[in-house]
């Protein structure tokens, strides 16, 4: 008996010894907050995904920290006098993970099965391109049915990612088992809800940047579980990291912090035709806005690490409509309108998801808006439910937020256009509708600034939504890592990146 | 014996059945459908059409239910439409990992359940018994959550020995995939130990009072064998059915451990395909686990029935 306890001992010992380093140095382990959908970029749907697509796809442009186009596939754009051509110049000489050449038919290809492959999620994204035409190896002459400007920004995500067409053909809808794109990693293996397990792609035609050799993308929801193995080493960077977490990282000295504002927003909805409910009344809506402090929500909630907003884009984005500035709370004004509007005591259902903060937000908004005199009730759902609610228009006001994307477009049009399909507020102007259709219509950057004047004018002043605040996307990596970007699309450039 | 296992297994068929269905019609009962959840942030109209009609999600309860039924009969358990994969190779996947899991932690609940429970029935009142009861307040309300958190921070963050998450399978190395789950399992198997420590006390305090024993001490047979051989038997009864029914939860997934400790099993696949409604890897894990619990509930039976000879005719 005695023996048997010192071998079990000697046994445990033996498994507790640290483990050995030397492989682990080149591999760079990414704790993501999801697990992502299908790794095909026709499909693809998470935000999660998009961060295993910046190693394997490169996209026809990038952006830069600065929210302007840069070249990546493509080296050069130019659009017609009629703003309806768009002719790009591709990169010479690039190749895909299989060795196929990466040329204006794979482009063609690509765009095109964007546009017909059914249950694609990104036609909408590019549905007014009309043709696409491979002029030659390295031309490509996208025509459009209808001038639509923010084209250029759509090939900074998803859209813009291009497939082998070899590969696309032989795998068909099952593309995602084995994705083979463009980019400096090439997949290996995926265990759902494990790993997702990518390789330095040898022939990239940026190699000389890429200094990792494999990356390991590892699902952890739990924010708190996430850091808690990037401090024990266990990984080497997060996404995602919860704003009252900040703190506790900037005090670790193995560890380094990363963060950019979003592109996107977090706001209420209001079903604006939901019959017999307060929300109907633009008065009363405008009354919920004046009762609520912006600073006050990103003060207690995020540690004051959001930044307080009034618009689809944040007050540090270059389309922000500086006319407009984020009002100041004023309970005598919510009280006015309200007297104004005969409803002196509003009683608002508002929905939100059940996540870790999101019912935060919304017992502010509660204790904020009842000394206007709203009864604001929360009703917590989980995510898939809150989305059916809002389709079917059973709700009166929404917690809602929505990633963003660079194109203030992407930010707007969906939600604000008549019936498009996250109009939830119900909301349909034809002022809003015409001045959103101007900043399609054309790339000049004065011109377009002024038709978001113009939305601003219209929308601001019925407030089917009130922006809140924007998120600040926090990253948390070791030390160990250099060369870490910081960009507003939240995701990852894995060229310049170093783990020593 | 024969006819008594025939009997069960054939009762294991109804139940499958009847289970399978409750499951499905429950599904149908939350908000919103797989195509809600998949169309992604930009909802396109076409692309929601799309999965309904692929997946059959247009049609009516019963003939969805005999789509799946269908393909069940023929060793299709359909497929993931979040995971694109078929389930029955995520069932393969993910079972391994939470049954070797399962079995680590209810080894770890039987050695220090168990003999616990023994010592505080063998010496009732003392300071062993105090301990044993104490050890058991504890595992019982210690949240799993928490205690991981704890045992990652000590462990991992600030001494280093074991790594904080992840999964090695045992064909890989057998030494990483020990030290991979220690930490899990213990956190289970912590929290079963309190409840097999109980039933174990009750169970042999009971029979420790009972005629038999006394007859044995007076005849003058040493204590370790009035308890080991001739208590331990007939107290064993409550604690193999204890010990299946708490396995065949741990088979149905540990959620939040297996959250805390990123182990790829069940629960984390259960968990996130309801909330994303992934019809068919619920309705196949619930058959898997089903079916390992009528199992088990047959295994516990007969290894009653093995320690007590007189289940035998029963």
């Amino acid at each position: 008996m005695p023996r048997l306890f010192t071998a079990c001992l000697l046994a445990g010992l033996a498994l507790t010894a640290p483990m050995a380093g030397s492989a682990q140095a080149q591999t760079l382990r990414f704790g993501l907050m999801e697990d992502p959908d299908a790794l095909d970029p026709t499909l693809a749907r998470t935000f999660a995904g998009r961060m295993v697509f910046a190693a394997l796809c490169d996209k026809l442009v990038d952006i830069g920290p600065d929210l302007k186009p840069v070249p990546q596939l493509a080296t050069a754009w130019s659009w017609s006098d009629d703003q309806k051509t768009l002719t790009l110049t591709l990169r010479p000489g690039v190749r895909f993970h299989d060795g196929e050449p990466m040329n204006a038919a794979a482009v063609k290809y690509s765009l095109e099965r964007h546009l017909k492959m059914p249950g694609s999620q990104r036609r909408g994204e590019i549905s007014p391109i009309d043709a696409v035409e491979a002029v030659d190896d390295t031309t490509v002459k996208i025509s459009l049915k209808t001038p639509f400007a923010p084209l250029l920004a759509q090939f900074t995500d998803r859209s813009g990612m291009i497939v082998s067409p070899k590969a696309a053909e032989r795998l068909g809808d099952k593309f995602a088992t084995a994705p083979v794109c463009a980019g400096p990693y090439k997949f290996v293996e995926r265990v759902p809800q494990d790993r997702i397990v990518v390789e330095r792609f040898d022939d990239y035609w940026n190699k000389d940047a890429i200094q990792i050799k494999r990356i390991e993308f590892r699902p952890i929801p739990d924010t708190t579980v996430r850091l808690t193995n990037l401090r024990a080493g266990q990984l080497d960077l997060i996404e995602r990291l919860a704003p009252t977490d900040l703190a506790q990282v900037k005090r670790d000295p193995k560890l380094k912090v990363g963060q950019a504002y979003e592109l996107g927003f977090s706001g209420v909805v209001f079903n604006t035709a939901r019959e017999g409910s307060p929300v109907a009344d633009p008065r009363v809506r405008a009354a919920f806005e004046a009762a609520i402090d912006r600073n006050a929500i990103t003060q207690v909630v995020y540690n004051g690490e959001y930044l307080a907003g009034n618009q689809w884009v944040s007050p540090k984005n270059p389309n922000y409509v500086t006319e407009y500035p984020v009002p100041k709370r004023d309970v005598a004004k919510a009280k006015g309108l309200l007297k104004e509007a005969g409803i002196e005591k509003p009683s608002i259902t508002m929905m939100l998801y059940a996540n870790n903060d999101a019912p935060q937000v919304g017992q502010v908004i509660q204790a904020m808006t009842r000394e206007a005199g709203f009864d604001v009730k929360l009703q917590a759902t989980d995510f898939t439910t809150s989305l059916d609610q809002a389709d079917k228009g059973n709700f009166e006001a929404y917690l809602y937020n929505w990633s963003g994307r660079p194109d203030p477009d992407g930010n707007t049009f969906s939600f604000l256009a008549c019936k498009t399909p996250l109009n939830y507020s119900r909301y349909c102007n034809p002022e809003a509708d015409s001045a959103m259709n101007a900043s399609r219509l054309t790339t000049d950057a004065g011109e377009r600034k002024a038709a978001w004047k113009r939305l601003a004018d219209r929308v601001l002043t019925d407030k089917p939504l009130v922006y809140l605040f924007h998120r600040k996307l926090l990253w948390a990596y070791s030390q160990k890592l250099s060369g870490f970007g910081e960009y507003p699309d939240g995701l990852v450039r894995f060229t310049g990146l170093k783990l020593d | 014996m024969l006819r008594f296992l025939a009997r069960r297994l054939a009762l294991a068929v109804p139940t499958l059945i009847i289970a399978s269905m409750i499951i499905f019609a429950l599904q149908q009962l939350l908000p919103g459908d797989t195509a809600t959840a998949l169309s992604g942030e930009e909802r396109d109209p076409e692309v929601i059409a799309f999965i309904r009609a692929k997946y059959h999600l247009d049609r009516s309860l019963p003939v969805r239910y005999a789509y799946w039924a269908g393909g069940v009969l023929q060793g299709d358990l359909g497929e993931s439409i979040r995971l694109q994969k078929p389930v029955l190779e995520l069932v393969r996947e993910k079972l391994p990992v939470t049954l070797e899991l399962a079995c680590l932690a209810m080894l770890v609940a039987l050695v220090i359940g168990v003999p616990m429970g023994i010592l505080s029935a063998v010496r009732p009142g003392t300071w062993i018994d105090g301990l044993a009861n104490g050890v058991a307040l504890w595992g019982l309300s210690v949240p799993n959550f928490w205690l991981g958190i704890l045992m990652i921070l000590l462990f991992s963050v600030q001494l280093g020995w074991l790594p904080a998450s992840g999964y090695v399978p045992p064909g890989e190395s057998l030494t990483e995939n020990l030290r991979s789950m220690a930490m899990p399992a213990f956190v289970l198997g912590n929290a079963i130990a309190a409840v097999m420590m109980r039933h174990t006390r009750a169970a042999m305090l009971g029979v420790l009072q009972s005629d038999y024993v006394r007859t044995a001490r007076a005849k003058g047979v040493p204590t370790a064998r009035v308890v080991l051989r001739h208590a331990l038997p007939n107290a064993a009864i409550p604690i193999i059915t204890l010990g299946a029914l708490e396995f065949g939860q741990l088979l149905s997934g540990a959620v939040l451990t297996e959250q805390v400790f990123s182990v790829p099993g069940f629960g984390k696949l259960m968990v996130d395909a309801v909330f994303n409604r992934d019809f068919a890897t619920v309705q196949g894990v619930v058959i898997c686990t089903a079916t390992t619990y009528i199992l088990l509930n047959l295994a516990a039976d007969l290894a009653s029935a093995l320690v007590n000879p007189k289940l035998r005719r029963a």
